[in-house]
């Protein structure tokens, strides 16, 4: 089986009618990953706050996908607008540097729009979700719903478009291959820096503002171990999300990287065996720090193979993948002790590391087993863009949208649980809620 | 401490933009996009110390 290897600037070829209904068909399977990933975080949090993280989940999913139809699109520049411009650029050293879109307002033209154009805007559509969804996770059980769609809205309008245009629709990180000779520019056909990176580092944004959950880190010894309410939801989830995670791998290959459909397979069993070394290698590195598997950390191991496979599936060979899911899952359990015990940082979904930390991994391993010269560089310098640019850049404005409507829950709130809090009712009804002893 | 550590982020950055211009030969840019990743890190570094101090600060 022979990696991808894309070439810069090469002439996209016109998308055949079979081509767009199989991409389309993938896409229609491509949100069972945001099913799976949702399913996961829920599982993870507690239960008298399920209810309320789950609700969230579609409210964040749909305010994203509204606002992002009516801001994002245009700043991404996916569809071209009535000028026919390719966005804001400004020329330094000789070279454009395209660093905004302006595409077509309020998605006007889109069902003339090339077919390949319509799909790619689908699966922008698709990854904003998945991309606002994250810091929802890492902000439960005291991560307020009004915030949570206020960041929402952030996200979708400005901050998820400002990256996709850099990446997907011809901004500077995609010229790097033109403009300096970097490989094929910055390369992420599944969305690892414009959706996982993006979410990890919002993830972190947030749980530095909104702080840990009441109790978690006590004035004296160790930090509260606070387990996740459902384990089955959270396995089941991570099959849930395979099966989105294959169609989402292999739609981006065709759209970002013009893959072959013969290359389809490969990069199906590369997702495939990213995520199983990935969980492998958790499952053995839990059992030999702790006596047994652990279930939720297995989990992690699993959804960072995935993660990291949306970097490289297409591009690396069936064992460089199980290098990649492999050593994704030795230092995702890792980092998700030294950022709780180590760092005090409350991330309940682990998206820092698992999306986050993963993604990066995942860009760079896709630069170090890329065949083109200079690829690797070009990945380097995405990740530097993603931290250097985006992370502080969200930071700065969650913060300030911290001010106008705050992250965090009062601490009657969080004493009551979000359920009983925000919505006036559990999601088990039947279930006695036990005291929290730390509250004593 | 925390709002320095996320300004030094994007001086790294711009260090690795620079490095792209100023240095057509493969080897040298590498080393400074290289170094720009570095003064990134160390601005998270920065960043991850400020964010502890504050919670050690205010544990209960």
């Amino acid at each position: 089986m022979n990696p991808i290897a894309p070439i810069p600037s090469a002439p996209v070829p016109p998308m055949g009618e079979g081509v767009f209904a199989l991409v389309f068909a993938l896409l229609l399977l491509a949100p069972l990953a945001i099913a799976g990933v949702a399913l996961i975080n829920n599982g993870l949090g507690r239960s008298r706050s399920a209810a309320q993280a789950l609700l969230g989940n579609l409210a964040i999913i749909a305010i994203g996908a509204i606002v992002f139809a009516l801001v994002g699109a245009t700043l991404t520049g996916s569809l071209p607008g009535s000028s026919g411009s390719a966005g804001f650029s400004f020329s330094a050293a000789g070279k454009s540097w395209n660093w905004l879109g302006a595409g077509s307002f309020l998605l006007h033209g889109l069902g003339s729009a090339a077919p390949q154009m319509q799909l790619e805007l689908l699966f922008e559509f698709l990854s904003v979700a998945m991309a606002v969804l994250l810091p929802w996770g890492s902000g439960a059980d005291r991560f307020r719903l009004a915030a949570g769609c206020a960041s929402a809205v952030i996200l979708s309008a400005f901050v998820f478009p400002l990256v996709a245009h850099w990446i997907w629709a011809g901004g500077w990180l995609a010229s790097l291959g033109v403009n300096f000779s970097l490989g094929s520019g910055f390369l992420d056909f599944g969305g690892a820096a414009t959706v996982h990176a993006l979410g990890g580092l919002s993830a972190l944004a947030v749980v530095w503002i909104a702080g840990p959950r009441r109790a978690k880190f006590p004035k004296e010894g160790l930090s509260t171990a606070m387990p996740g309410h459902n384990a089955a939801y959270v396995l089941f989830g991570c099959m849930l999300a395979l099966v989105g995670w294959l169609a989402w791998n292999a739609a981006g290959a065709i759209l970002w990287l013009h893959a072959p459909l013969t290359a389809l397979p490969g990069t199906a069993i590369n997702t495939l065996l990213s995520a199983s070394a990935a969980i492998v290698a958790t499952l053995v590195l839990t059992r030999v720090r702790f006596g047994k598997p652990d279930a939720s950390l297995c989990a992690n191991g699993w959804l960072a193979g995935l993660v990291a496979s949306s970097a490289c599936a297409a591009i690396v060979t069936p064992g460089e993948s199980i290098l990649v899911g492999g050593l994704a899952g030795i230092f995702t359990p890792l980092l998700v002790e030294v950022l709780e015990l180590a760092l005090s940082i409350d991330d309940p979904s682990g998206a820092i590391t698992v999306h986050g930390a993963a993604a990066l991994w995942g860009l760079f391993a896709a630069g170090l087993f890329a065949s083109q010269p200079g690829q690797l560089l070009a990945q380097l310098v995405g990740i530097a863009a993603l931290l250097g640019v985006i992370l502080p850049l969200v930071y700065l404005l969650f913060a300030l949208l911290n001010r106008v409507v705050p992250f965090r829950v009062d601490p009657d709130g969080e004493r009551m649980g979000m359920d009983l809090h925000e919505l006036g009712g559990g999601a088990y009804p039947e279930f006695v809620i036990h005291r929290d002893e730390s509250y004593r | 401490m925390k709002y320095a550590g996320l300004l030094v982020m994007p001086a790294g950055f711009f260090l690795t933009i620079a490095a792209l211009v100023l240095f057509p030969d493969p080897a040298r840019r590498a080393l400074f996009v290289i170094c720009g990743l570095a003064v990134e890190g160390l601005g998270l570094v920065v960043a991850v110390r400020g964010h502890m101090l504050r919670r050690g600060a205010s544990r209960p």
